[in-house]
């Protein structure tokens, strides 16, 4: 009797240590706003590139290497394919499903890239959150200032079990995702999702084979 | 080639009357053309925009594009800075106006202090000391008012030469016309190098973001089309829709259906 009592205790201790210990992060990352944590991703990001050379010059492999260990953490891209492909997301199989988000972002990584190489001593003002304490679907608006300009950069986020992710973007105006569903839609719609998955492999293939000036 | 908007909008008077002629041309011409089944409701001109879109690339690539290019190589980067300055001030006298018939007394007063600012201390706008001074351009041409007192864009319109724009923008390019000072310059030669050299600068900024565009765009013509239509709606509106998603989520399983595919529950490294 008395040796289990004291297993039992000793096993609750154990199991609160440890319940502790996981909820520690778990409440930090739960209590770190959506806009914090844009804050200090941009500002992360930000200083990681002006101090990176090979970012600086465009070295698309260190850019994706970059972008793959920074920012994915951060996004749920599953959820931005599928939103851009549309209905057709469910007709692919899990292999295209995966081809085509691998595309997808070499795809972006590679067409952004080439911004991220501009970034001198930008700074990012993160605009104060328009949203209740209790949605967890939201936009924080951003600004990345230059010199004389502002580019909005805005993002659609969602609050997930994992903390606060990415699912959508927009640069001067213009949303990513809404933007990309009319690009593969009229790409499905004359050859189908593996012409899709064909057509952005081609564009990754030759655009990281071109040197462009 | 939004980049030509600006040279039309500086021509004399004759030739405006024949650009606001020929655009009437072209608009009168697009009324008759018939409506394709696959229509999208904001592009159902979309087989003629088209056409005129790749008749306006075909001048880009052979003429507008390499003389923008050369002008990048062959110029210094802190004359070129004030070039685009200068435009940039006489673009903001006609968006002072703009912001004032909008009824948007900050934005006006800051874009007041802005000219008076650039084109005095900064040499007639070759300098940007407004920016300097954290003062933000608010730009907004006749197209813009039109919008915010609530004219809808009407379809979207790629006119020869000007590049994208809407029915209701086109119409409104003879009132920007008027509202910019290069116009007025008498001198016919003067007026046309500095029609030219605008026409340059433009284009030589843009070179950036042409090559996204390549490399961003599946498809060319719509990418650039829901990129405008997106980027003139937020400019109106100063503000980008609200928090949306009434999307479907098509990244989870369709509403009755109990399985889940096994690429959902993949998390991203």
């Amino acid at each position: 009797m008395t040796l289990n009592r004291r297993l039992l205790s000793q096993f609750l201790t154990a199991s609160l240590g440890v319940m502790f210990l996981l909820s520690v992060p778990a409440a930090r990352a739960a209590a770190d706003g959506p806009d914090e944590m844009i804050r200090r991703l941009s500002t992360d990001v930000l200083n990681n590139i002006k101090a990176d050379k090979d970012v600086q010059k465009g070295d698309v492999s260190k850019i994706t290497a970059f972008v793959d260990t920074k920012v994915m953490p951060n996004v749920n891209f599953t959820r931005m394919t599928a939103s851009a492909v549309g209905r057709n997301w469910r007709q692919a199989t899990p292999e295209q499903q995966k081809r085509l988000q691998d595309e997808f972002k070499s795809m972006l990584v590679r067409t952004y890239a080439g911004a991220l190489s501009q970034v001198k001593d930008q700074t990012v003002d993160v605009k104060p959150l328009r949203a209740g304490a209790a949605d967890t679907d939201v936009i924080v608006r951003t600004e990345v200032i230059g010199r004389g300009d502002a580019v909005q950069l805005d993002y659609r986020m969602e609050k997930t079990a994992n903390g606060w992710k990415i699912y959508d973007f927009n640069v001067l105006g213009i949303w990513m995702v809404e933007t990309y569903r009319t690009q593969f839609a009229q790409e499905i719609s004359a050859r189908g999702i593996d012409g899709l998955i064909a057509t952005l492999a081609q564009r990754n293939k030759s655009g990281s084979a071109e040197k462009k000036s | 080639m939004i980049v030509l908007q600006h040279a039309a909008l500086s021509t004399s008077r004759s030739s405006r009357t024949v650009l606001l002629s020929f655009v009437a041309l072209v608009l009168a011409v697009l009324q008759g053309c018939a409506m394709s089944p696959n229509a999208n409701p904001r592009d159902p001109w979309e087989p003629f925009n088209r056409n005129i879109a790749s008749f306006n690339d075909g001048i880009d690539e052979a003429v507008v594009k390499p003389v923008a290019t050369a002008y990048q190589h062959v110029t210094p980067q802190i004359m070129r800075t004030g070039v685009s300055n200068f435009f940039g001030n006489i673009a903001d006298v006609w968006s002072l106006v703009n912001n004032v018939l909008q009824l948007k007394p900050a934005e006006s007063v800051e874009t007041l202090f802005r000219v008076g600012v650039n084109t005095t201390i900064g040499l007639v706008g070759l300098i940007d000391v407004a920016s300097e001074l954290r003062l933000e351009r608010h730009t907004e041409d006749f197209g813009q008012t039109l919008g915010y007192w609530g004219m809808p864009a009407g379809p979207y319109v790629v006119l020869p030469l000007l590049g994208p724009s809407t029915l209701r923008d086109s119409l409104s390019l003879p009132v920007d016309s008027k509202g910019n000072l290069v116009g007025r310059v008498d001198d016919v030669a003067l007026r046309n190098s500095l029609i030219t050299l605008r026409l340059v600068d433009v284009r030589a900024n843009l070179l950036n973001a042409g090559r996204l565009l390549d490399a961003a765009a599946l498809d060319k013509y719509s990418f650039t089309r829901d990129a405008y239509l997106q980027r003139r709606r937020g400019l109106i509106k100063e503000q980008t829709t609200d928090v949306n998603s009434e999307d479907e989520r098509y990244d989870l399983p369709a509403p009755g259906q109990p399985e889940v595919s096994p690429a959902d529950s993949k998390n991203t490294p």
